[in-house]
């Protein structure tokens, strides 16, 4: 079957196979940054915006997305700028391997989006979706809280 | 301490250099960039934790449309290799095979398949019919060691195991002084005995390798490894080609803490590309890591330490431990070894002291290097007896160990006698800051004020427990690392290395190194690591090695190049080479007269005396100098449901000069992060028959970020004048710091002592329960 939905801002039409994953979709659409980490939804590796919301991927049909709005980490980029969340991740060390930091990032988005202040508890809840094995958490936590108040101006 | 330089370059918190590209979703995994055509390959695992195959018929599988071939042990190469990533000779037995028509543990291969599609080769896998006959598991250790037991490598060909028909892989027995009379000589004798779980790694990223043939037809793989060198070398091996005919490609890697030490795929993906002449790309489900990839080995350690009653000084320490290595004894050997070689030397004040230890084969999950490498078992028990003879002692538990941890200008015995599955490398502290580290963390964690006292908050009563530790910085006299240089006529350089970055930011400290040497600032640096056909060797990383070893020959190879420029720039600005300086991209003379680096590379290219500025240098380590950690954790246990919850986690380290303290302190948060769900969440399940029963990321719990404690990592820096800059490596050392040190918190605020990992809400309430009703 066909559906219709925007990729990262581009309007593409695509056929999807019955019982595609979101997930499969994007990455044979060449978005390589929703990565692969259980399929499960258990460790957010796959996150990304759908409709403005984050999603892990891998538990969303494709059909779903038809008619929908879809941004991965490899459409927050502004005009070869970084999103203010990608920024404090790579200025505070908030990535080691960078295997869950898409799927992070688009977290701290969506919860900036729907938070423009969170506390450090909210921010942990805010990604408690997302495994990390490497970083303990301590900088992401910390990069989210600065680039909640950069997206303040505050900085 | 002896003085650091003043550093440009080092020292600072410099963004990673491939840190963009991550934080953008480039495709720079192994399963990015794939080509058409790609064959899927999928593993059929076995059923059974003991069975041997008497017959498999994959001829239904091979008519499945879409399937290019099916393998098994009928027709694969049987040499007997080790999957361990370690150097040449490996100190691993050579016990495993391709396929092999005996299977060990529940998710052992039986066969694979290579299809155009995951689906064709999931309905072939589903095709291949296997009659097996069970034979009977060996399911603990206590059941591989009683006599008659089933023998787990009962083949002929196998090589390097210690006693095959007592399933022991390994065993180990060294001696300093006399145990019995320190014993003897002692006031005070405590002894305790702790067992650790079956645990993992879980990287992210699972298990992955693609591979194909490039245009000379030479195999290449690109995978998700730590030890691209050695993949080249063993896949040579147990395929019978070659090593001119491999090239191993290390792209970006998802995670490795050990796990990815080991070659478990290379092989198959490189077999199905030769006989099909096709990429092929394996890449673990999250089912199968948990299932057939690696595992910390599970011990049980009993030590003993006897005191002097009246300073509290040791006299004597004897450890004894039992490791289960699994069905195939990778690093079997060696992390049995470090489970005293790296905790015994701390202790260096006893002048007795007795290690012995086996390692024993079961036919459950197959464990192998994780982080930690048997220091992280060895210290559970260790520092759990160390506070029991504070307590016995009447010392604050920091004093006992301030007066007798390991000092600068000291040695121990330990490090010349037990090393890497052999004898170790004799060697005297010439850094270590560990009373400072002592001194910081207790302040930090308010030891004096909370330390104790037992707050109560309903049914929650707090405690405070430390520990100290050390590890090494590489393997000495066994790891190589080598680094080349060249210039490019603009000014910049490419830093070609072996070390292999798998996001501990290795590729970004070596950088820092090199443009310390070079003047020059990082964006100067091009790096490109791990690629057998481009940078030189390199062991890869593991056992705390890359800071330290590699640095160093990243700093040797810079220190070359550096005099070459010199050498060049001399005739221009008319001096000696001697006395010039880089600084600031240019060659400065002592008159303060310049010439920029691009003008010197550019008239060697081209002008006079041309020729290419480059350098490569080697290293090869003759000792290991510790990184120390001082632990401290602040705990409350709810006295109701046996619920551990860390309130609080301050980890002092000497870690020498910190090359880029952001990436050091991301070493050390990490490492204790994974550390606090080792010792509270994280446990592989095993049922009745040694089949897996929690193999996902639901049911086997690492930590979130709802999990982590108040965490602060505080870097104690000293300068140790063998390493890079003053560095020394902390990799590992952060992982062994949780177990004991919450463990000892837990029983200054309840007073049990809990002696089996993790410490479950039910094992934390059976103990509040069972030391009631005492």
């Amino acid at each position: 079957m066909t559906i219709t939905l925007t990729i990262n801002g581009a309007h593409r039409t695509l056929s999807i196979e019955p019982g595609e994953r979101l997930l499969d979709l994007l990455r044979r659409e060449g978005c390589m940054g929703v990565k692969i980490g259980c399929r499960a939804g258990d460790c957010g590796a796959c996150a990304v915006l759908l409709n403005g919301r984050a999603v892990n991927s891998c538990l969303v049909f494709a059909v779903k997305a038809d008619g929908g709005e879809v941004v991965t980490v490899e459409g927050l980029e502004r005009d070869g700028r970084l999103h203010p969340v990608q920024q404090a991740f790579l200025d505070g060390g908030g990535i080691q391997c960078g295997y869950c930091t898409p799927g992070m990032v688009i977290g701290a988005v969506d919860l900036l989006s729907r938070n423009p202040d969170p506390t450090e508890d909210e921010i942990r809840k805010g990604l408690a979706g997302h495994l990390c094995r490497c970083t303990g958490y301590v900088k992401q936590i910390r990069a989210v809280r600065r680039a909640a108040a950069a997206m303040r101006g505050e900085r | 301490m002896t003085e650091r330089p003043d550093f440009a370059i080092v020292g600072k918190s410099a963004r990673k250099v491939d840190g963009r590209a991550l934080v953008t979703g480039k495709p720079v995994f192994t399963a990015d960039l794939c080509l058409p055509g790609t064959l899927h390959v999928k593993i059929l695992g076995s059923p059974y934790a003991h069975a041997r195959i008497l017959d498999i018929d994959t001829s239904e599988a091979e008519a499945i449309p879409g399937v290019a071939c099916v393998l098994t042990h009928e027709n694969t190469p049987p040499t007997r290799h080790t999957t361990a990533g370690q150097g040449a000779p490996e100190p691993s037995p050579y016990d495993a095979r391709m396929f092999e028509d005996k299977v060990r543990f529940v998710g052992d291969r039986v066969a694979a398949v290579a299809a155009d599609s995951e689906e064709a080769a999931d309905a072939a896998l589903k095709a291949i019919r296997v009659e097996y006959e069970e034979l009977r598991p060996v399911l603990s250790i206590d059941e591989a060691l009683r006599e008659g037991a089933p023998v787990v490598h009962d083949e002929r060909d196998s090589t390097g195991i210690y006693d095959a028909d007592r399933n022991l892989v390994a065993d180990v027995d060294i001696d300093v002084g006399d145990v019995e009379a320190g014993f003897a000589g002692s006031d005070v004798v405590v002894e305790t005995t702790c067992e650790t779980q079956y645990a993992q790694h879980a990287p992210i990223e699972t298990h992955v390798v693609y591979s194909y043939l490039d245009s000379a037809g030479r195999l290449v793989l690109r995978t998700s490894t730590q030890v691209p060198f050695h993949v080249r070398r063993i896949v040579a091996r147990t395929l019978g080609i070659p090593i001119r005919d491999i090239r191993v490609i290390k792209p970006r890697v998802g995670g490795g803490f050990g796990t990815k030490q080991e070659v478990l795929l290379e092989d198959l993906a490189g077999l199905v590309t030769l006989r099909t002449g096709r990429p092929a790309l394996i890449r673990l489900s999250r089912k199968e890591e948990f299932t057939s990839a690696r595992t910390r080995h599970p011990m049980r350690v009993r030590i003993k330490l006897g005191a002097d009653g009246k300073t509290g000084i040791l006299r004597a320490i004897e450890m004894e431990a039992v490791s289960n290595t699994g069905a195939y004894g990778a690093h079997g050997l060696t992390v049995l070894a470090n489970a005293g070689s790296k905790t015994l030397p701390l202790y260096n004040k006893a002048p007795n002291a007795h290690f012995y230890g086996q390692a024993v084969y079961t036919t459950l999950p197959v464990a192998g290097a994780y982080r930690g490498y048997g220091a992280t078992q060895g210290y559970f028990p260790l520092e759990t007896a160390m506070d029991e003879l504070a307590e016995r002692l009447g010392i604050d538990p920091i004093e006992l160990r301030r007066r007798n941890h390991i000092r600068v200008g000291e040695t121990s015995p330990i490090f010349e006698k037990l090393g890497e599955g052999r004898e170790g490398v004799e060697q005297t502290l010439k850094s270590c800051e560990l009373s400072r580290c002592l001194e910081v963390g207790a302040e930090r964690i308010g030891w004096a004020e909370k330390r104790g006292k037992r707050l109560r908050d309903g049914s929650w009563v707090h405690g405070l427990g430390m520990s100290i530790m050390m590890q090494g910085s590489g393997i000495p006299r066994i790891d190589m690392a080598a680094a080349t240089i060249k210039m490019n006529e603009d000014g910049s350089f490419n830093l070609l290395i072996g070390a292999t970055d798998i996001g501990t930011g290795s590729d970004t400290i070596l950088a820092q190194i090199a443009a310390e040497v070079l003047g020059v600032p990082l964006e100067e640096m091009i790096v490109t690591s791990s690629d057998t056909d481009l940078t030189p060797f390199d062991v890869g990383a593991y056992a705390s090695s890359t800071t330290y070893v590699s640095g160093t020959a990243v700093l040797r190879a810079a220190e070359k190049v550096r005099d070459q420029i010199r050498a060049a720039a001399a005739p221009v600005l008319g001096c000696d080479a001697s006395e010039l300086r880089l600084v600031d991209r240019s060659v400065e003379a002592p008159s303060g007269e310049r010439v920029s680096l691009a003008r010197v590379c550019h008239r060697a290219m081209y002008e006079s005396d041309q020729f290419q500025i480059a350098a490569t240098a080697s290293y090869v380590p003759t000792e290991s100098p510790p990184p120390f950690l001082a632990n401290f954790a602040e705990v409350a246990v709810d006295t109701d449901t046996g619920r551990v919850k860390v309130v609080r986690y301050v980890a002092a380290v000497d870690c020498g000069v910190a090359v880029n303290p952001a990436l050091a302190e991301g070493q050390m948060e990490g490492a204790i992060v994974n550390g606090i769900g080792y010792a509270l969440t994280e446990e592989m399940l095993l049922s009745s028959r040694g089949r897996v029963r929690n193999p996902s990321l639901f049911d086997y719990k690492i930590p979130g970020a709802l999990d982590v404690p108040e965490l602060e990592v505080i870097l104690v820096e000293s300068y140790e004048p063998t390493g890079p800059m003053g560095a020394k490596s902390i990799g590992e050392i952060g992982i062994n710091g949780p177990v004991p040190t919450i463990a000892n918190a837990i029983y200054d605020a309840v007073e049990i002592r809990l002696r089996r990992t993790p410490f479950t809400p039910e094992r934390v309430l059976d103990a509040i329960r069972g030391a009631s009703a005492a």
